[in-house]
């Protein structure tokens, strides 16, 4: 009975130990992988496809992919694992959390892997305006994948009852506001029922504002990341004028607009113009009971539009295996074809020039021209607002935005304080 | 011997409620504590002894007191509103009528739903314009309203989410008290001639006290424990006009990552919501003969 089962025992550890060989040919090289889901659509499903095809051309590199969540909750569960020591070793995380990734500690300079110069290439075929975010101190930390931008929505049906040009989106601040009180509609009692125009405010209204202040010609940031400008005059004269749009010209619904509902609004036709993500495209594309177009935002001084979204980042803990096995699958997931083929899938903003000369970009933009929009508009865009210590010099702005928004504060006084708070925060990292 | 071996048997037998308290309770408590004197660990910059230097920093928070204060304006309009309406409906489920079973549900329905799932049905209903509550009030010929938006309407916007959540779980432990009430003491008052508002003041209420004092304390307790609807409905917003101290507390963890100063916060909450504990043993332990 014993000896039976000793060999028994024996005999499966011989077994097990076989099998093991024959799956790993040569020793495998394990990569965990965490990714957020931060618009509509299947984006697990596209995720695993291209993880498979990747497996598929290297059968030495196992990936495991892991959904942990929205943005916030994938940079929370892959901090967590890398205080306890066990940090996934390539993630997709928020390009703005950068100096986050960096004062933690936690993540490599993509100079240290990318060293021959085929790789050196790759990672200056990317659009500069994508690159802002994921460049410091001489380094590069991250390379952009599912990055976005703010563009203009406009209902070509409201535009046409109200007389105006349906084909002619405002191009200007004036145009905005001119535009927004033929566009808005009230009932006999007075009642709005059809706003001009709305950008949203809730959750992270600092991105939206950034459009306003770059339009007026004001960086809200420096590039070290150690540095805010909310107090600039010309940032207090973009907050002025967003707040005027509802206070005085009463174009515009009142109080913090829900950043959620926006593309609703949009559908159900209480608002003719919206400011939102390209990310939202396909999803307004898909809803739309009407005709509507796609534009760049109005200019003040000038054009532009922050980017935003996330890039990839490669922890520090990865061993020299995995660093290289990391970089082989990063470059794989931006490439030129999956950059083109995860933009069309998406709606987020394919990363790369080379990427809109592929067959499959070519035929989709010519299908649906409001999708190069986005691109077009790159060469105005800035850096989404980033500094060290992000979160908090960001909620700095976002309060004193909402203060101004319900009225509570002027636009000097709020971004004041805001700027105090901010220069308190970011005084020990210079 | 056998006295040893039943202290022995005795602290056996404890152990393992002993271990669990103290793994999971008691020692993140004193770490929690350790953390609030400690300086945040960045990166290769481990933490250091700063003494209470984060307490002064919260005095100096004014997110801090005003989460303290909008939990202090929320736990006030929601434990006696919610209290009163579980009684209400406790007593009218109370009685027997044709689909009693259907309206103890009803009322119970709001606490089976989980607090997410609640607050984004709400999150519909104060929508502006085409929202559930715009809609009502444009019937009624009355101005549309941004509840979450404005900070005059987004706290007693989720004070009312609150309410709406909290009082059918109430309702269950009134319900419960009132069928421990024997009928006989209801007969004799009748007998006496007392109408049914005397016999609800003088005979009803009274034998409810003990679970009115158990629900009171659990209310407030559940007012500085849930956050869940600020999340998902106004994140704080607008301007921290609707941040609770929990909630901030979350944002200082896991969104700044300043886990000194969370810790900081913690020992705050927790020693409000011990404070709030003591009062309840002493309470209850003192009025245990009404029973």
């Amino acid at each position: 009975m014993f000896i039976s089962l000793k060999r028994m025992i024996a005999g499966v550890t011989l077994a097990c130990g076989l099998s093991m060989a024959a799956a790993l040919p040569a020793a495998a090289t394990d990569l965990s992988f965490y990714f957020p889901v931060a618009v509509g659509g299947p984006i697990t499903k596209l995720i695993d496809g291209y993880v498979a095809e990747f497996q598929k051309a290297h059968p030495d590199i196992r990936i495991s992919p892991v959904y942990a969540g929205s943005y916030q909750d994938t940079l929370a569960k892959a901090l967590t694992a890398l205080k306890g020591g066990d940090a996934p070793q390539v993630a997709i995380l928020l390009s703005t959390d950068m100096f986050t990734l960096i004062d933690e500690d936690a993540v490599l300079p993509f100079e240290q892997l990318a060293k021959s110069d085929a790789d050196k290439a790759w990672l200056n075929a990317f659009y500069p305006a994508f690159m802002e975010n994921s460049r410091a101190g001489g380094h590069v930390w991250g390379v952009p994948f599912q990055r976005s931008t703010v563009v203009q929505y406009w209902n070509k049906e409201a535009f046409k009852e109200a007389g105006l040009d349906p084909e002619k989106p405002p191009q200007t601040w004036d145009e905005l506001v001119a535009f927004g009180h033929r566009l808005t509609k009230r009932d006999a009692g007075g009642a709005v029922t059809q706003w001009g125009v709305q950008i949203p405010s809730s959750g992270f209204p600092y991105w939206l504002f950034q459009c306003l202040a770059i339009e007026n010609g004001v960086v809200l940031a420096n590039e070290a990341g150690d540095k805010t400008d909310y107090a600039n005059p010309k940032a207090i004269e973009s907050l002025q004028f967003w707040h005027d749009l509802s206070a005085r010209e009463r174009i515009h619904p009142s109080g913090v607009v829900e950043w959620g509902t926006t593309p609703k609004d949009f559908f159900e036709r209480k608002a003719a113009i919206i400011w939102t993500t390209t990310g939202n495209l396909t999803n307004i594309r898909a809803n739309a009971p009407f005709a509507f177009g796609v534009s760049m935002l109005p200019e003040k001084v000038r054009r532009g539009s922050p980017t935003g979204g996330g890039n990839f980042y490669v922890f520090k803990n990865a061993s020299p295996e995995q660093r290289t096995a990391a970089l082989e699958f990063v470059k794989f997931m931006t490439s030129a074809e999956r950059a083109a083929q995860w933009g069309i899938d998406t709606g987020y903003v394919a990363t790369r020039p080379d990427a809109w000369e592929t067959p499959a970009m070519k035929a989709y933009v010519a299908g649906f021209p409001a999708a190069a929009v986005a691109r077009d508009q790159l060469q105005y865009s800035v850096a989404e607002l980033s500094t060290h210590d992000n979160q908090r010099v960001t909620k700095a702005l976002n309060d004193a935005l909402q203060a101004v928004l319900t009225g509570a504060k002027s636009p000097a006084e709020a971004l004041g304080e805001a700027q105090a708070n901010a220069e308190r925060l970011l005084k020990s990292y210079r | 011997m056998s006295k040893r071996l039943n202290a022995l048997y005795g602290w056996l037998l404890i152990l393992p409620a002993v271990s669990l308290l103290a793994a999971f309770t008691h020692l993140p408590a004193v770490m929690t504590l350790l953390a609030s004197v400690h300086s945040t660990p960045r990166g290769t910059r481990p933490p250091h002894f700063v003494g209470l230097d984060n307490y002064r920093d919260m005095m100096a928070d004014p997110i801090f007191w005003q989460s303290l204060w909008n939990n202090l304006i929320y736990a006030l309009a929601t434990i006696p509103v919610s209290v009163a309406l579980a009684l209400t409906m406790a007593l009218l489920v109370n009685r027997s009528f044709p689909g009693r079973s259907l309206a103890r549900l009803a009322f119970f329905t709001p606490t089976v739903l989980p607090m997410i799932a609640v607050a984004n049905i709400w999150l519909f209903f104060y929508t502006p314009d085409y929202g559930l509550l715009d809609r009502l009030v444009g019937f009624l010929g009355m101005a549309h309203h941004n509840w979450l938006g404005e900070r005059g309407t987004a706290l007693w916007a989720l004070i009312a989410v609150a309410i709406w959540k909290e009082s059918g779980f109430f309702m269950i432990f009134y319900l419960a008290a009132l069928q421990q009430i024997p009928a006989t003491l209801r007969e004799a008052a009748a007998l006496e001639g007392a109408g049914p508002w005397t016999c609800f003041r003088r005979v009803t209420l009274p034998l409810l006290m003990p679970t009115t004092l158990f629900v009171l304390i659990n209310a407030l307790i559940n007012a500085f424990r849930m956050v869940d609807h600020v999340v998902v409905m106004t994140r704080g917003g607008p301007d921290n006009a609707t941040s609770l101290l929990l909630f901030h507390i979350f944002e200082v963890g896991f969104r700044f990552w300043d886990s000194a100063y969370a810790a900081t916060l913690t020992v705050v909450l927790v020693t409000i919501l011990s404070l709030v504990a003591a009062l309840k043993f002493h309470f209850l332990d003192s009025r245990t003969h009404y029973r």
